[in-house]
């Protein structure tokens, strides 16, 4: 399932000497982050919100049978229908067999990370199906051939001058375009004939709502609209943790997903889509399905990574994350990238082939205090790495050492002789310039910085010569 | 089949875990909006659409192609069926239907207005087709200010009086925009490049 080679520390080796991600990445970083602070300041109760909105989500994990039923009975009620995949696999049979029903030779597709997490493009293209990506960053990465590599932002790794590139090759018979407005037009004449051309519009849904049977999707660009509404068949792919009870419910999250998400108060289109078109309607598909993936969130949902189910795929955790910032998505091997893919990704991919995603993190935990629905991702990511202890999938030197220092700070006189002798050796080896830059057995510390000097005097010394070894 | 071994391993997590439901919350509290007008148009001029007051209906199709004729020439004009008895010009062709590619330009009828977002609420139906929301380059809203409701939690109340969901609904803030390329902002992605608010009353 993985759509890279090698693992996370050579990717990200690659990453960082990449020029034009470097400086895609330079351009990327402030932005983001400053819009959602301005964007969440302006709310009086985004804390509350957030509160809410995780409560929202408990409950309905907590019965999360019970909701997806309510919801498979009102989608029906309105005359959609409701499939369960239990895996990928089941989902992309799902996907093409509506399809070959439908007759469909085009199709549209709005933007939709569970059509990523199932791998659906190669399978509809090798059954001979022309695909469209209509979100402008997704368009740019399928020209690219490449994985997403943010959830809402999958083509921010590209330069202007890289999207100029891609076009050109890709639409022959139109002059070059270097400015963003000229790029942005010829998306949009180009993918323009696709949409009126499409069988089948694919979208994904932000949110699934038992109360009315509808699914939501939130765009800026209008895209995922026009996939939906122009094709004669409407296919949803989400995942099953998706649903909420009530519109109001949705709405105390759509306060929340835009600000976190791109810093706007709101996206500039919300659909709220209730079965297929209507008697007497003059738009709208004739039929309207709904593709509810499981592809292991129900396991999730026994276990302790559960509370990763509240996500809502809005960014922020990536957005903050510093190790995100320096590599970029790719660099994660999988769709998910940042700190929920370094959750998400060795959970659904397995934990010995993405040994290193959560240990590539520094518990900075910036993610979680940004996270709208208060994942609390730098623990989720520290119980990992214990699991993969558990697993024995932590290397054997990394083991002995852990297994020997351990050993050592069980045994007090032995642990404050070490310390002593330790803090004085590397005093010594700094001399007066008091930082050492280079150290055997640490170059990989010593080889892009200094290492500072310890005092001298151990913690435990210096604290009984100021407190005068009072207890 | 599926729908049932997704059902019995949710139950199965579920049971596996001891998990008690913890109950929904209680329903956000309103937040009282001073000058909801003032207020929403604070929010649709931030969301880059333009705007005029009008006094009646009748000024609808006047102030709508003035505005569309500093755009260009709009040729047809695809307009919602409720406002197709106003006074257009004669020569001018006006089309209820679905959009088509040939699209320019359409006037559409707002189901509602929010104050607290400076959204356009605009539903299916008949009388509504959906793809005048999104195939024209150019769209003008026709809002009664009447209308105008604080919050998205009163158009669902409003929209439960009325008895059943329609097959769309379309909350609008805006032109289309896409930030694809380099973060930089373009207004004009797949759907309008421009949204003009006509606010009666």
């Amino acid at each position: 399932m993985s759509t890279a080679t090698g693992n996370f520390e050579s990717r990200a080796a690659l990453a960082l000497k990449d020029a034009s991600l470097q400086k895609a990445l330079g351009n990327f970083k402030p932005l983001f982050v400053a819009k959602r602070a301005s964007a969440v300041a302006e709310l009086t109760d985004f804390e509350a919100l957030r509160e809410r909105a995780a409560q929202i989500k408990n409950a309905v994990l907590g019965e999360l049978d019970i909701w997806l039923e309510r919801y498979a009975e009102a989608v029906e009620a309105a005359g959609g229908k409701v499939h369960f995949a239990f895996d990928a696999e089941e989902a992309r049979e799902i996907i093409l067999r509506i399809c070959r029903e439908a007759g469909a030779k085009t199709i549209c597709k709005g933007k939709s990370m569970v059509s990523e997490e199932i791998a659906l493009n190669p399978a509809l293209e090798a059954a001979g199906y022309e695909v469209v990506e209509t979100d402008l960053g997704e368009y740019i990465i399928q020209l690219a051939q490449e994985p997403p590599s943010h959830i809402i932002a999958p083509a921010i790794h590209k330069t202007r001058e890289q999207v100029a590139d891609l076009f050109e090759a890709h639409h022959p018979g139109r002059p070059r375009e270097d400015s963003v407005a000229g790029l942005v037009n010829e998306a949009r004449h180009v993918l323009r004939e696709k949409f009126f051309k499409a069988d089948v519009g694919i979208t994904g849904g932000n949110f699934l709502i038992a109360e009315t049977g509808s699914s939501v999707i939130v765009t800026n660009e209008g895209n995922g609209d026009l996939s939906q509404t122009l094709a004669r068949v409407h296919i949803v792919t989400s995942g099953i943790e998706r649903v909420l009870p009530t519109l109001d419910d949705l709405s105390v999250f759509l306060r929340i997903l835009a600000r976190s998400a791109t810093g706007q108060d709101t996206e500039c289109y919300t659909t709220i889509s209730t079965g297929p078109c209507r008697a007497g309607d003059p738009d709208g598909p004739q039929e309207y399905h709904v593709v509810l993936v499981d592809n292991g969130r129900s396991k999730m949902l026994g276990g302790k990574f559960r509370d990763m189910l509240r996500c809502i795929r809005c960014g922020a955790c990536m957005n903050h994350c510093p190790v995100y910032s320096a590599v970029g998505g790719h660099a994660y091997g999988w769709v998910y990238p940042g700190p929920m893919g370094a959750i998400l990704t060795p959970l659904f991919n397995g934990m010995a082939e993405h040994y290193d995603l959560p240990n590539a993190c520094t518990l900075n935990g910036r993610c979680q205090s940004v996270c709208p629905v208060k994942i609390p991702l730098a623990e989720l990511i520290r119980t990992l790495r214990s699991e993969q202890v558990k697993a024995g999938l932590m290397p054997a030197r990394q083991r002995t050492l852990m297994a020997a220092w351990g050993w050592v700070a069980r045994q007090p006189g032995l642990y404050h002789a070490l310390e002593r002798f330790g803090s004085r050796l590397l005093r010594a080896r700094a001399g007066k310039a008091g930082r050492i830059a280079s150290m055997p057995g640490a170059a990989a510390w010593t080889g892009i910085r200094d290492l500072p000097a310890p005092s001298g005097a151990t913690f435990l010394e210096q604290w009984q010569q100021q407190r005068g070894g009072e207890q | 089949m599926s729908r049932e071994q997704v059902l019995v391993s949710i139950r199965f997590a579920l049971a596996n875990a001891g998990i008690c439901p913890p109950g929904l919350p209680a329903a956000r509290p309103t937040q009282a909006i001073a000058d909801p007008l003032a207020r929403f148009i604070e929010r649709a001029t931030l969301h880059a659409c333009s705007h005029e007051r009008l006094a009646s209906l009748a000024e609808v199709p006047a102030r709508a192609l003035a505005w569309l004729a500093t755009r260009g020439e709009p040729g047809a004009l695809s307009v919602a069926a409720p406002l197709v008895g106003l006074n257009w010009p004669a020569d001018l062709r006006v089309d209820t239907g679905a959009a088509s590619e040939a699209t320019v330009a359409a006037v559409s009828l707002a189901f509602a207005g929010i104050a607290e977002s400076g959204t356009l609420v605009m539903h299916s139906g008949p009388e509504s087709p959906i793809t005048h929301n999104f195939v024209p380059e150019f769209h003008v809203i026709v809002l009664h200010l009447e209308d105008l409701l604080p919050d998205q939690e009163a158009v669902w109340t409003k929209l439960r009086a009325t008895g059943a969901m329609p097959r769309a609904l379309n909350l609008i803030a805006g032109p289309s925009r896409t930030g694809d390329v380099e973060q930089t902002i373009q207004i004009g992605a797949h759907g309008p490049r421009a949204v003009h608010l006509l606010l009666v009353g």
